[in-house]
């Protein structure tokens, strides 16, 4: 029961980090992409964790473990690339509604 | 709040993971653990831990607890939000950076804030200066700074405001 319940939560993990593969190829700019980057591999990660964990009870301390690591370093990862993104003004998609950053730093999106 | 305690506290919670990882009290295990968080320490005096300004109070834990059932529920709503428009065929997204201003004083409390907002629904911490947080959002829904406040900062400000004020 445990072993079933286990496989379907890792099951779950990696159609999340699918999607978020999807993500990254269809999303039209840098920000976009690291946006459907961070929220998947994170989730996705912390399911196929949760999974292992479910398989063999025993490792389920390291794994809540690793799975707390990601969750401060995975964001803060994507906040940097970002910032390094805009600061060096990467280009965005013309869909783009407004840029705040833009205006108060004097460059034009 | 000196920097002789924040250095404990440093050294403490990284050889409590040391051990943790290793699952054992050996002698030898436990000197390279402690050799490793020495340096970890030396090289980060400065550093922020997780206990830096937390505030010691009752409900401050019981935030803490509603903080991280909140947090998880919007991670598995973004993630959600994200597969949707990721699966439909006209990818309907609506980008922008907004600009939000938080009330939270404490470093450690933005930090965990501009976290936070990066894992859940179409948001990402792009910079932080000082009280001001520019967000970028795949369906932008407000571009006033008090809408796009309301909107993004307000859920999780409520549960850090009490945990580090």
């Amino acid at each position: 029961m445990l072993d079933l319940l286990g496989a379907l939560v890792l099951v779950a993990g990696t159609v999340f980090l699918l999607l978020g593969g999807l993500g990254l190829y269809r999303m039209p700019d840098t920000f976009n992409r690291i946006q459907a980057g961070t929220k998947t591999t994170t989730l996705g990660t912390l399911l196929t964790l949760a999974g292992v964990a479910l398989l063999e009870p025993a490792w389920t301390l390291k794994l809540l473990l690793i799975g707390l690591f990601l969750l401060f370093t995975n964001p803060l990862s994507s906040q940097v690339l970002a910032r390094a993104a805009h600061r060096t003004r990467v280009a965005q998609t013309h869909e783009v509604q407004v840029d705040r950053l833009a205006d108060d730093t004097g460059e034009t999106a | 709040m000196g920097r002789v305690r924040n250095s404990a506290e440093l050294f403490a919670t990284l050889l409590l993971f040391w051990i943790l990882l290793n699952g054992t009290l050996a002698p030898g295990t436990l000197a390279v653990g402690a050799a490793a968080a020495i340096a970890i320490v030396l090289f980060y005096t400065d550093g922020l831990s997780f206990l830096s300004h937390f505030q010691p109070v009752p409900r401050s834990f019981t935030a803490s607890i509603l903080f991280v059932f909140y947090f998880l529920r919007e991670l598995v709503r973004s993630n959600i939000a994200l597969a949707r428009i990721v699966l439909s065929p006209e990818l309907p997204i609506k980008p922008g950076i907004v600009k939000v201003r938080t009330k939270l004083k404490s470093p450690m409390g933005r930090l965990l804030l501009a976290n936070s907002i990066t894992l859940t629904p179409g948001t990402l911490s792009v910079e932080l200066t000082g009280e001001w947080l520019y967000v970028h959002w795949v369906t932008v829904d407000a571009t006033d700074n008090e809408g796009a406040t309301a909107k993004i900062v307000a859920g999780f400000e409520r549960y850090l405001e009490v945990m580090y004020g």
